[in-house]
């Protein structure tokens, strides 16, 4: 079986965050980049699981610039058999449409029997890729799993969202996504991190997928205009007359945090 | 001729439309015509189409649903809509349920994507919707280079209503698209159970409680404040020692240390070491009987008050407000 | 000296790895680890996975073999946490792992390295007594010849990992026909007849880390547990695992100092006194300039002293040197740092005043300071008297 995890890396969501004024992308310089926690679950499900079924190779598969190298090592530092990054400068601030495209024609270009990815990235928060890739693939999807079973033929989960709990079943190839709900990954031992430098680590360009992807032929979202939110304003304190609660209720709505 | 909006609704297992319905059709409101999609309103067909109306569809379109296969009825069903009503732009809820679908009604239609809009308008150019990004700290528009937009809007956070219209509603004929999908083998509805709340590290909100608490048994409303926001549970030092809760969730210097979007201090006091650990959070609310509390000191919203009394009324503010 | 068996750029990821998990693994769980005394089963899991118990063992053996300039920058990484996590694999990497692995047969090498290694063999070092502190000289415990193998009898004291080892390296006198005495090495497995370890020692801090006393009663065993082989391997597999071990304690002061000096400097930047931090008034900041001149003159000795004692420039002086600053230095350093939190620094909440009581045995083990003063001043005219 061969278990492809997608993986991206995101800025540490433990510091600042930024993003680029000029360019609206994230600002490398700016925040330290690692690899996205939701991805660690998921590489360490992956991993756990080629741990106990033998047979099965675990593929890292990012879509990124070449900087990223050193977050989708982590992945083979954990136990990953093999990484590839799509890097091209044609993708660079990808849509979610062109992302799904690409990640599309690299899961057929390496070849899999079930995808996992996080449920959704601390940075882009979208989590609607699995969902795309499951189209253009046209695999089933079982998204934001709290817990999973798989076997050579099928993998199951179960998708809770609020009250209602959905038992899903898809015969492979599938993709699925993880929440975190899954076990914290492993710290990647010492041992792993010196073989990550020997493990196959494949980069390729949208031409080397053979695909045919024209990043001007469809619609793509694009980033129109982008400012930083002034800085925190003064504090409010007020003394509870009754209605704290209710007021707030209204800060918080005020301010999105609800 | 206005332009058509078509609006996919998100309903609850017992036969109510989300509460993000209203927003998503006042937004709709704003940019067209709105045209709602349900799919799988069974029996309660009559009613969602009334609430739909209600809240500003101008017609609602009934599709059936499918209890066995996972997501791809109602993503045919959007398409087959789409080809009815040749919207302008397609709007959803940026819910689990829905921000799927439209994705892959996006990629089968060769559409794109704006997803998680906090606001939608119009300009000269066309529909552009605005995001909120890393935890507010940055301000985004975006667009679409050309054709229709499908876009998925932050769930409570749009003001603008619709107005109330008569209720037309239509059946609209799918065919199935045959695509690959899970098989659904169960359902259940209940209530989540609360081991599903989110972890505290790397949590996006945090509700944390202190030894003004009083006891474990009171701390439950720390947990009931933390379920109403979708939010991880923490506690200070003084908490974890006076045995309300583990030591796992200790927040602080020798704890863990977060740096969620909120972060809710109730009944802690605010040491450094506490201070150390969630300082960096985007927004801090403080609910203290101490009003020289020093968690005041860097809370930007701090109540002076008895959380037992301000916690429940936030909570059932927040409940009435349908989050 | 061996050397490494990892490349530099291996060794940068290996160090930064370790850096994650004690800030996100292990100095979370500093105060439970205080207030059990106890390191929780699951840390121990973890620093079993990440390779923790074999570092400084060779690959050959399933360790990770570092060089003496890696596990001296290992030690600085490791010494930013509670002490008491670092001790719990201290023994296996360190005194009693390196006399296997320095001075052992083939067979013993086989039947104890990949365990040690691993972490699934804890190995303690049983060397100090009541009126022999780590000096080996005026041992009292005793082997005596048997048959087909040895008999020991002796008191062993303040046994690091005693009341968890599976094997002691054991310490003991050795008279021949002559009537003279030397000092051998016996690799004693704990579940021998005859072996006791007492309860385990309350004590000033470390707490997480177990000492206790090791009684040894007339317990048999084979002449193959001599370390070597063949007498006379003990004593200098003793000293020469004392000086490397200096190097490793002097690093331990250098990251506790460190953790002490991010401590005070996170505080005097957060506390305030009236509307003044704490951290602007010019005498707070003349400790917090201190602290820093210790820690960056103690992180170059430490280094240094690695460097020559890889290259076998100095193997004696050189470690003693660095245990004695350095120590001293962690000690003056958590005393200012203590000062810096003011009463806070009295409180069991804040982590200076834990480390203000754990590094107080960084003076006194492996050879107190003054035993250092001794070995460097007598070595230095040793060196001066040949050169005449």
């Amino acid at each position: 079986m061969r278990i492809v995890v997608l993986v991206k890396e995101a800025p540490d969501t433990y510091g600042e965050r930024f993003l680029d004024l000029e360019t609206g992308l994230a600002d490398r310089n700016k925040s330290d980049r690692v690899l996205d926690e939701i991805v660690e679950r998921a590489l360490e499900y992956a991993i756990s699981y080629a741990e106990k079924h033998e047979g099965t190779e675990v593929v890292a598969l990012s879509m990124a610039t070449e900087d990223a190298t050193a977050s989708v090592r982590k992945a083979l530092a954990m136990g990953a058999d093999r990484a590839v990054l799509i890097s091209d400068g044609a993708l660079v601030g990808a849509d979610v449409t062109l992302t799904a495209e690409v990640l599309a024609a690299a899961l057929t270009h390496i070849g899999y029997d079930l995808v996992i990815a996080g449920d959704q990235s601390t940075d882009g928060a979208g989590g609607v890729v699995p969902a795309a890739l499951s189209e253009l693939l046209d695999i089933p999807q079982i998204t934001k799993l709290t817990t999973i079973e798989l076997d050579d033929k099928a993998v199951s989960g179960t998708r809770v969202i609020d009250r209602v709990t959905l038992k899903l079943r898809a015969e492979l190839p599938a993709i699925v996504s993880v929440t975190e709900r899954f076990p914290d990954a492993r710290f990647p031992n010492f041992k792993g991190i010196m073989a990550a430098k020997k493990k196959p680590f494949e980069v390729l360009s949208v031409a080397d997928l053979g695909a045919d992807i024209d990043v001007l032929a469809k619609p793509r979202a694009i980033m129109t205009e982008i400012s930083a939110k002034p800085p925190r304003a003064a504090g409010v304190k007020i003394v509870d007359e009754g209605d704290a609660g209710n007021q707030l209720a209204e800060f918080l709505k005020k301010n999105q945090l609800v | 001729m206005t332009d058509n909006i078509l609006v996919l609704l998100d309903s609850t297992p017992d036969g109510q439309l989300s509460k993000s319905v209203p927003g998503l059709l006042g937004a709709a409101t704003g940019l067209g015509n709105p045209i709602a999609l349900i799919v799988g309103a069974g029996e309660h067909a009559d009613a969602l189409s009334a609430a739909a109306a209600a809240a500003g569809a101008t017609k609602v379109l009934l599709a059936d649903g499918d209890n066995t296969i996972y997501s791809t009825p109602t993503v045919d069903a959007l398409q087959a809509a789409a080809a009815l009503v040749q919207p302008a732009a397609v709007l959803a809820a940026h819910s689990d349920q829905s921000k799927e679908v439209v994705a892959r009604f996006a990629v089968r239609t060769g559409a794109a994507v704006n997803y998680d809009a906090i606001d939608v308008t119009r300009d000269a150019k066309g529909i552009i919707a605005s995001h909120s990004a890393y935890g507010g700290a940055f301000v985004v528009t975006s667009a679409v280079t050309f054709a229709a937009p499908v876009i998925t809007v932050r769930q409570g956070v749009v003001e603008a209503r619709g107005t109330a219209q008569p209720v037309v509603a239509e059946k609209l004929a799918v065919t199935p698209s045959g695509r690959k999908s899970a098989a659904i083998e169960s359902i259940d509805v209940a209530d989540a159970p609360t081991s599903l709340r989110p972890e505290l590290r790397g949590a996006t909100k945090v509700v944390s409680g202190g030894r003004g608490l009083g006891t474990a048994e009171k701390f439950v409303l720390v947990e009931q404040l933390a379920d109403a926001l979708g939010a991880a549970v923490g506690a200070s030092r003084a908490a974890v020692d006076a045995g309300f809760v583990p030591q796992t969730f200790q927040v602080g210097q020798t704890g863990v240390q977060v740096s969620p979007q909120l972060y809710v201090a109730l009944g802690i006091s605010g040491a450094i070491q506490h201070k150390a650990g969630m300082q960096t959070a985007k927004t801090i609310i403080a609910i203290n009987k101490d009003e020289t509390a020093p968690i005041f000191e860097i809370a930007d919203f701090g109540v002076v008050g008895d959380v037992f009394t301000v916690v429940p009324q936030l909570i059932a503010a927040l409940e009435a407000s349908g989050k | 000296m061996s050397e490494s068996q990892v490349s530099p750029e291996d060794f940068v990821e290996i160090l930064g790895g370790l850096r994650e998990f004690i800030r996100e693994a292990v100095i979370p769980l500093e105060r439970e680890i205080a207030e059990k005394d106890e390191i929780p089963q699951s840390l121990r899991k973890q620093a079993m996975d990440l390779g923790l118990f074999g570092y400084a063992i060779d690959q050959e053996w399933g360790g990770i073999g570092l060089d003496v300039v890696q596990q001296a920058e290992l030690g600085i990484e490791l010494g930013y946490t509670s002490l008491a996590f670092r001790s719990m694999f201290g023994t296996n990497n360190g005194i009693a792992g390196q006399v296997i692995a320095g001075f052992g047969t083939e067979t013993q090498k086989q039947q104890w390295l990949e365990g040690i290694a691993s972490g699934d063999i804890v190995a303690s070092f049983a060397l100090t007594e009541t009126g022999a502190g780590s000096n080996p000289g005026s041992m009292r415990t005793k082997a005596v010849k048997t048959a087909d193998g040895w008999s020991i009898s002796g008191e062993k004291r303040y046994i690091t990992n005693a009341p968890i080892a599976d094997v002691f390296m054991a310490f003991a006198k050795v008279t021949d026909e002559t009537g003279k005495a030397k000092v051998e090495v016996f690799i004693v497995p704990s579940n021998l007849p005859g072996v006791t370890v007492g309860p385990h020692d309350k004590k000033m801090g470390q707490a997480g880390a177990w000492t206790a006393d090791v009684h040894f009663d007339e317990v048999k065993v084979t002449d193959d547990a001599l370390v070597g082989g063949q007498p006379g391997i003990g004593y200098k597999a003793a000293m020469t695992s004392l000086a490397k071990g200096r190097i490793t304690i002097a690093a331990l002061a250098v990251g506790q100092a460190q953790r002490v000096l991010d401590e005070s400097l996170a505080y005097a930047a957060i506390a305030k006194q009236g509307d003044e931090l704490i951290g602007n008034f010019q005498l707070v900041q003349a400790m917090l300039a201190d602290m820093q001149v210790g820690v960056s003159a103690g992180r170059a000795l430490v280094l240094d002293t690695a460097r020559k004692y890889q290259s076998g420039e100095d193997t004696r002086i050189a470690p003693s040197v660095a245990k004695l600053y350095c120590t001293e230095m962690v000690g003056k350093v958590a005393d200012l740092g203590v000062q810096v939190h003011g009463g806070a620094g009295y409180i069991r909440e804040y982590p200076v005043e834990q480390i203000y009581r754990d590094v107080r045995l960084l003076r006194l083990y492996e050879g107190t300071s003054e035993i250092q003063q001794l070995i460097i001043g007598s070595n230095l005219m040793k060196q001066k008297l040949a050169e005449n």
